[in-house]
Order: structure tokens, then sequence, then C-alpha cells
């Protein structure tokens, strides 16, 4: 016979105290921008099936642009044609930008931006980060409430709320505002980056929503009741 | 447990707003009007808090023209005049002084010239050069009277009208135009005269005009009564 097993299983460890995550302006700014964010995105395909391209008429067109021409699924579009596609992406941006207002003066009045803006001294924690993911590192880094890698993902998809916002002003007024028109390039340029932003979110949310149950299952709940009692405790 | 039940919950979501957009949805009884209303909330921003009468439009060299402007009409075929000639603008309405104007006499009036990127709805944009006489040089000639708020302006082209705002019709930049691209306005593009404006959406811009009427109450137009924003401005 070989080694008996041992008398006692190891015990488990105690489960994590529940920590507070997620403030409500938070939680109600995250999943109202989500609603939203993909009804703007559905009208905006509506929109863009008027006129598939960019670029002066006669005039060369922007590339890349792999859905030039392109006649998007009327499942995806919102609005039935034209005019529709226009009035519900113009209600809709009120509560989108609202919302994002409303989130980025929670961030600053909280101080929580201080452990979401991702900030030069943040580098050298997102490389372990990225080892750990890529198995390089057996230790999970210590981290606060976000770790180098989330500060980056969520500093940058503030950054495209703001620069979708913006571009879309660009696009909505270009006379009025014709210096910030001006600012992305033209009317035609600010419509394409407008565009790129829809899947440069596109494919936030997919890897987003992948990471979420791969990593972190227990941020979801987090996301929604609030608590957290999941294995990456805050080390601040 | 509840994560399991959330991601069903945005399952269901997501699933329901996909059936939504299935059909295409303009909002249907329920919603439409709603969005509707928020149009209008959008016009009054537009107008009242975005629009200047003072800030023009960026203008262009006419090395930038573009090479081609696509032009529309709601006719089944192109609206032209059978009998130019006899062609006159009626100014009416809310003035002292009712006008009939001929091209020659417009053409007589100070003129303004222009190179301004036009911005379509559909959000297509090409630039050209614009010459006419501005809105408010006519309305000066015919003396508006206080009550006037709006302006309506009418074609022969199978009833297509727009109404406007007072302040946008005044901006300096709102011209009627008999030209374009140094040359006399084709059929294509409204002639013998149409309305041009860079701080306006094309579909704002009245071709083949026939009467401009200076009102009180707010007038529709062709594509607003069908749902497009009012204001139109850009």
């Amino acid at each position: 016979m070989t080694a008996s097993p041992p008398p006692f299983p190891p015990s488990p460890p105690p489960p994590p105290p529940p920590v507070k995550r997620h403030h409500w302006i938070v939680r109600l700014t995250h999943w109202l921008t989500f609603v939203l964010l993909v009804g703007m995105i559905m009208s905006g395909l509506q929109i863009y099936a008027a006129y598939a391209r960019f670029g002066e008429r006669g005039g060369p067109y922007y590339a890349p642009n792999p859905f030039q021409d392109h006649a998007f699924s009327r499942t995806i579009r919102l609005g039935g044609w034209l005019a529709g596609g226009l009035n519900w992406h113009f209600t809709l941006m009120w509560p989108f930008v609202i919302g994002g207002l409303l989130y980025l003066c929670y961030l600053v009045a909280s101080g929580e931006w201080r452990s979401l803006l991702f900030r030069p001294r943040d580098l050298k924690g997102a490389i372990a980060m990225q080892k750990y993911y890529l198995r390089l590192r057996r230790e999970h880094p210590p981290q606060g409430k976000h770790n180098p890698l989330q500060k980056l993902a969520y500093s940058f998809i503030i950054l495209l709320g703001v620069l979708s916002v913006l571009t879309g002003f660009a696009i909505y007024k270009p006379t009025q505002f014709s210096w910030l028109t001006a600012l992305f390039g033209g009317f035609q340029a600010a419509r394409y980056w407008h565009f790129w932003a829809v899947w440069i979110f596109t494919a936030f949310l997919i890897v987003h929503v992948i990471l979420v149950f791969v990593v972190d299952p227990a941020s979801l709940r987090a996301m929604i009741t609030g608590w957290y009692r999941g294995r990456f405790p805050s080390h601040d | 447990m509840i994560d399991r039940r959330g991601f069903l919950a945005l399952g269901i979501a997501s699933g329901l707003s996909s059936v939504v957009a299935a059909c295409g949805w303009d909002g249907g009884d329920g919603v439409r009007p709603l969005l509707l209303d928020v149009s209008r909330l959008n016009d009054w921003v537009g107008e009242k808090i975005l629009f200047s009468s003072r800030r023009l439009a960026p203008q262009y060299d006419i090395a930038e023209r573009s090479a081609r402007l696509p032009s529309y009409f709601v006719s089944p075929e192109m609206p032209m005049l059978q009998n130019p000639a006899a062609w006159r603008l009626q100014v009416g309405g809310l003035v002292r002084q009712q006008l009939s104007l001929s091209i020659p006499d417009l053409q007589a009036l100070p003129r303004t010239t222009y190179t301004v990127k036009h911005h379509c709805v559909e959000g297509w944009s090409a630039i050209a050069t614009w010459h006419g006489v501005a809105v408010s040089v006519v309305a000066e000639r015919a003396g508006l009277l206080p009550q006037a708020k709006y302006v309506r302006f009418d074609s022969f082209d199978s009833g297509y009208s727009n109404g406007w705002d007072l302040a946008s019709a005044m901006h300096p930049q709102t011209i009627l135009a008999y030209g374009m691209n140094d040359s006399i306005l084709t059929p294509s593009h409204g002639a013998p005269l149409r309305l041009y404006s860079p701080t306006k959406l094309g579909y704002k811009m009245t071709k083949y005009l026939v009467s401009m009427t200076f009102t009180a109450e707010r007038p529709g137009g062709y594509w607003e009564d069908l749902g497009y924003p009012w204001f139109g401005g850009v």
C-alpha cells in the first residue's frame, strides 16, 4: 500500500467578508449607459444606412472602412428609416450624456477617480498584471480596487465616451461648432471617428463581458447589488 | 446563482431589444410621439441656444469645390417652368409692402457670394459656390411687421415647402440663390431661384421657389411633417 489519505481534508479558507464595491450612482449609470449605448449604436447604424461611407462628394473616401456601402441588417437598426433613426438617436443622446456627466461628477466628488484613472506610474503594475494573465507570473499582483490593466481599460473607455459625444456634436452642428468640427479634421472625418467609436465600444463590450465571466463572475453581482464577495479583495 | 440570474436578465433584455429592432421600430404609437416631442425640444435648443445670428459658416477656396453635388426633387420629373419670363417671387404675409420680384429684380439687389460646405441629413457633404441676395435684404424692402416670427417658402415642386424660424432666415448667409459655381442656377439645383444657407441641412433649402411668406404661426414643411427635425440647423 502507498500513503494513506490524510485523516482530514484541508479545511477550506473562510469566505472573504463581502465588501461594498459600487455606489448606487455607479451601478445606475453603468446599466443605463449599457442600454442607451446599445440604442445609440442601433439608431446610429440606421443613420449610417443613408450614406454608408466617409468623404466629401466626389473626393476620396476615408479608409479603412470595412463597412463601406455595407447595408446592416434591419434587425440591428433602430428607427425604421432615416428620420426614425435620427429621432431615436437625438432622444437617447440626452440621458446618455446626462448619465455620463452624472458618473463623471460622482468620480470627481467621491475621489474615486484616483482608483480608476490610469497614470504613468501604473505602467509597471500593468506589465506585472499582463505577465500574470500570460501565465509568466504565478502570483496575482497586489492591487487596489482595480488592477492597472482595468484602470487602463476603464480610463480609455471613459475617454472614448467623451470623444464619441464630442464627435457627435461636431457632426450635429458643424457650422455652430465649426471649431470643434475642424479639430476632428472636418465634418467627414468627425463622422468617421464617430463611427469607429462604435466598433471600439463593441470590442470593449465583448472583452469586458468575457473577462467578467472568465476571471471574476462575482463582479457582476457587485455591479448589481453593490456588494463584492469574490476572490480579488482590494489591497488598499 | 444571482450571477446566472443576472446573465439571464441581460440575455432577455438584449433579446427583447433585438425583437423590437427587428421590426425597424420607429417607436410605434406609444413611443413615437415622445420622440417627436424630444425633437421639438432639440429644435428649441438648436434655435435658442446653439444658433447664433452672427456666427458665420466657414468659407472655402473655389479650388476646394466638389466635383459633384447631388440634387433632389420630390416631383416624378424635374420641375421646369413653362414660361420662365413670367416667373416672379411673391413676397407676402406679415409685411408692409407685398413684392413681386423677377430674377433681374433680385439680381439688381446687393449680391452675396460665398463658397461653403453643404451638409445633407443623409451624411454626405459637398462644397460649392452660391450667388444670390440675402433674405434679410428682401425682407427689409418688404418691411417686416413685428408679428412676423416665421417664414414659409413654397415651390413649384409638387407642393414641397419649408418653414423657417425668422432668425435663421435673417442670418447674413441665408440667401435667395440664382447662381451656383459662377453660372446661372440649373433646373436640377432649383432654377430659377432656391433658398440657400450653410446654417441648415439641405432639406431645409427650398428649391424652385415661388413665394416667401412671413407668418406668426410656425409653418410645417414637406420632410418636417413626415418626422424630420423641423429646425434642421447645422
